[in-house]
C-alpha cells in the first residue's frame, strides 16, 4: 500500500472532522424540527415537512449551488449577515459542515421523528400532569424514549457526511489540505492517471470507519435495549 | 371538593356540551362509550382546551375562555390514573413514584413517600423496572405515582377497565384506601355500573357528549335493573369466612351466612343477583338453600316488568326481584314480614 501524502491525512482527518461536526450541530435544530413535526399542530406543517425533507430529493449538486448562490459574497446571506459580522464560509471546512447538514438534516429528523411517533402520548400527558413543564418533559420522557432514534439518527448524518460530495464540492472547493474530504480526495486520484493505488487505499480508509460506525452504532442499541 | 363546569368543544361531528356544578369526594362519570366522558376528562385536566366556557375548582377558575385564562396542565395539580398503567418505562418504579412528588411544591406537599408505599403494598417493587411487573402491580404503582403528586383533584379514566375481573376487585381496595387516607377527591370515569358503586357516592350521568343527570350509582342500578340478564347485583362485603360441611360461613349483621366460595381476606366482596333470592310469605317448613333469611321489606318499586323489593335483613339491605303476578300473591307491602332463600352457590366472591 502506497504511503499517504500529508494531503491525504488531512483529507482523512478533515472528512471526520467533518461529519462529527455536521453531526453534533445539526442534532438540537433536528430533534426540535422532529418535536414540532410529532408534537405541534400549526398551520403550514405541510409546507414546513416538505421543505425539511426537500434535501432527500434533491440532486447535492442543486443542494450546494443554492447554498453558494444564498452564503456567497452576493447572497441574499452572505450579504446581509456574513459581510458585516465579518464571516467568510465560501472555500472553508465550516462549508463543508454546512453542506453535509442540509444534506443529511432530513434523515436525521426522520429518525427521531418515528422514535418519537412510537412514544405512548399518555406518558406525554402523565409527566404533564405531574407538574413538569414542557421543557421538563422534553428532558426526562421524551428525550430519554427517543434515544433510539437520535443515536440512529446521528449514525445516519455521520455516514452520509464522509460521503457527502456533490454539495460540498460546491460550496467548500476541492482545496487539498483546506476543504479536501476523502471523496473529494479520492475524486481527484480517479482522475489523475498512475494513481488508482492512492485511490484505493483512500476507498479503504472510509471503508473502514464505515465498519467502525456501524459496529458501534449497533454497540450502542444493544445497550440501550439491554437498559430497557 | 366542588367542581363547575360550563363547557363546549367540538371534535369534528361529536359536540360535549358540559354544564353542571358538583361538589362531594366520590365522584362518577358514567355513560356509555363515546358519550364524552374521556374528552371531559381531558378539558378538566388541560389536556385540550374547550372551545369556550369556564372550569372552576375549588373557586380557582382554572379555564375561562372569556378573561382568556387557562392554567398549564402542569399548574392544575390533577393526578391522572388511566386505563393502562402508563409508567415511564426508563425509570425504576421509585423513580415513577418521585416523578410527581419531586415536581409538587414542598409547601403542597401532603403525603409522604413512605405512607404511600405502605397502603399500596409497593415496598418490595421499588427498585425493580416497571417492564416486567403484574398488571396489578402496574396500576398500583400508577396510583401511587399520582397520589404522591399530592393532587387536588385526582382524576381516574377507567382505572379498572383493562383489568380482568379478579384483578379489578383486588385494585378496588387501593384505590378506595389510597383516596380516603390521603383525603383525595377524585372523578371516577367508567361504563361500568358496578364499578360506580363500588367507587362513588355521586354520579354525573353522560350521553352524547352531555351531563344527563346528577344521580346516584344505586339510582342508575335500580333504574336498569329490568333491562339487564342478571338484574340487580347485591353487593355484599363479608368478614373472613371459615369452613363448614364444605362451605364457608360468614357472619353477617348477627345473621349466618352459608356460601359456597370463601375469602381469605376480611371485607372482600361478594355479589348476588337480585333473581337468586327466593321469597316465601311465612317461614317454610325446610328449604334446599342453605340461607333462609327473615326480612323486612322496606320498599317496593317498579322495575319495567318485575317488581324490586328493597329488605332488611337485620340491618343488611338486599334487593329481591320478582314478576308482578308473584309479589301480588305474595302480598308483599313496605313493612311487611318476608322470608329469604338464598342458595350458598348464589354468592360469588368479586376478584
Amino acid at each position: 500500500m502506497p504511503a499517504f501524502t500529508a494531503a491525504d491525512y488531512s483529507a482523512i482527518f478533515l472528512s471526520l472532522k467533518v461529519a462529527v461536526v455536521a453531526t453534533l450541530a445539526s442534532l438540537p435544530f433536528a430533534f426540535a424540527a422532529a418535536y414540532i413535526m410529532t408534537y405541534r399542530r400549526f398551520r403550514g406543517r405541510i409546507a414546513v415537512d416538505v421543505a425539511v425533507n426537500l434535501p432527500l430529493t434533491l440532486p447535492p449538486v442543486v443542494i450546494g449551488y443554492l447554498l453558494l448562490i444564498l452564503l456567497g459574497q452576493q447572497g441574499f446571506i452572505g450579504r446581509m449577515l456574513l459581510q458585516p459580522l465579518g464571516i467568510k464560509l465560501i472555500f472553508s471546512w465550516k462549508a463543508a459542515v454546512i453542506a453535509t447538514s442540509v444534506v443529511g438534516f432530513p434523515l436525521m429528523v426522520r429518525s427521531i421523528r418515528t422514535a418519537m411517533e412510537g412514544i405512548d402520548e399518555r406518558l406525554v400527558h402523565a409527566s404533564r400532569l405531574l407538574g413538569a413543564r414542557a421543557l421538563d418533559t422534553i428532558m426526562t420522557v421524551i428525550v430519554p424514549l427517543s434515544v433510539r432514534g437520535i443515536i440512529a439518527g446521528s449514525v445516519l448524518m455521520f455516514a452520509r457526511g464522509l460521503g457527502e460530495f456533490g454539495a460540498t464540492v460546491i460550496v467548500a472547493g476541492n482545496i487539498p489540505g483546506v476543504t479536501q474530504t476523502i471523496p473529494l480526495a479520492i475524486y481527484e486520484y480517479a482522475g489523475s492517471p498512475g494513481d488508482d493505488a492512492m485511490a484505493l487505499s483512500l476507498c479503504a480508509v472510509s471503508v473502514s470507519i464505515s465498519v467502525v460506525v456501524l459496529v458501534f452504532h449497533e454497540w450502542l442499541g444493544r445497550r440501550v435495549v439491554r437498559r430497557d | 371538593m366542588e367542581l363547575r363546569v360550563a363547557a363546549r368543544k367540538r371534535f369534528g361531528a361529536f359536540l360535549l356540551d358540559a354544564d353542571f356544578s358538583v361538589r362531594g369526594e366520590r365522584i362518577g362519570v358514567f355513560g356509555p362509550s363515546g358519550g364524552g366522558k374521556s374528552t371531559l376528562v381531558g378539558i378538566i385536566a388541560g389536556l385540550a382546551g374547550p372551545d369556550k366556557g369556564t372550569i372552576v375548582l375549588d373557586d380557582e377558575v382554572i379555564f375561562d375562555s372569556g378573561a382568556g385564562r387557562n392554567v398549564r396542565p402542569e399548574h392544575r395539580r390533577m393526578g391522572m390514573v388511566f386505563q393502562r398503567p402508563s409508567l415511564f418505562p426508563h425509570l425504576s418504579v421509585k423513580g415513577n413514584l418521585l416523578y410527581g412528588f419531586k415536581r409538587c411544591p414542598p409547601e403542597a406537599r401532603k403525603i409522604a413517600f413512605d405512607d404511600v408505599v405502605e397502603v399500596l403494598k409497593i415496598g418490595n417493587l421499588l427498585d425493580r423496572g416497571v417492564k416486567h411487573l403484574s398488571g396489578g402491580e402496574k396500576q398500583r404503582v400508577a396510583i401511587g405515582r399520582a397520589v404522591l403528586g399530592s393532587p387536588r383533584l385526582l382524576l381516574l379514566d377507567e382505572p379498572l377497565s383493562a383489568l380482568d375481573d379478579s384483578l379489578k376487585f383486588q385494585i378496588v381496595p387501593f384505590l378506595n384506601e389510597a383516596c380516603e387516607v390521603f383525603r383525595i377527591p377524585y372523578l371516577f370515569i367508567s361504563h361500568s355500573l358496578l364499578e360506580m358503586r363500588v367507587m362513588t357516592d355521586i354520579v354525573l350521568h353522560m350521553a352524547g357528549g352531555r351531563v344527563v343527570e346528577q344521580t346516584t350509582a344505586e339510582s342508575l342500578v335500580r333504574a336498569r335493573m329490568g333491562e339487564g340478564k342478571t338484574g340487580y347485583i347485591n353487593l355484599l362485603r363479608l368478614p373472613e369466612g371459615r369452613g363448614v360441611d364444605g362451605l364457608y360461613a360468614f357472619d353477617w349483621g348477627g345473621q349466618r351466612l352459608l356460601a359456597s366460595s370463601g375469602n381469605d381476606q376480611p371485607g372482600a366482596l361478594f355479589e348476588l343477583s337480585s333473581r337468586d333470592i327466593i321469597l316465601f310469605r311465612g317461614r317454610p317448613e325446610a328449604v334446599s338453600a342453605r340461607n333462609l333469611l327473615k326480612c323486612r321489606v322496606v320498599d317496593v318499586f317498579e322495575t319495567g316488568s318485575r317488581v324490586g323489593i328493597e329488605l332488611d335483613c337485620c340491618g343488611n339491605r338486599l334487593v329481591a326481584e320478582v314478576v308482578g303476578q308473584a309479589a301480588e300473591e305474595l302480598g308483599v307491602r313496605a313493612g311487611g314480614e318476608i322470608y329469604a332463600a338464598i342458595k350458598a352457590t348464589a354468592f360469588k366472591k368479586l376478584g
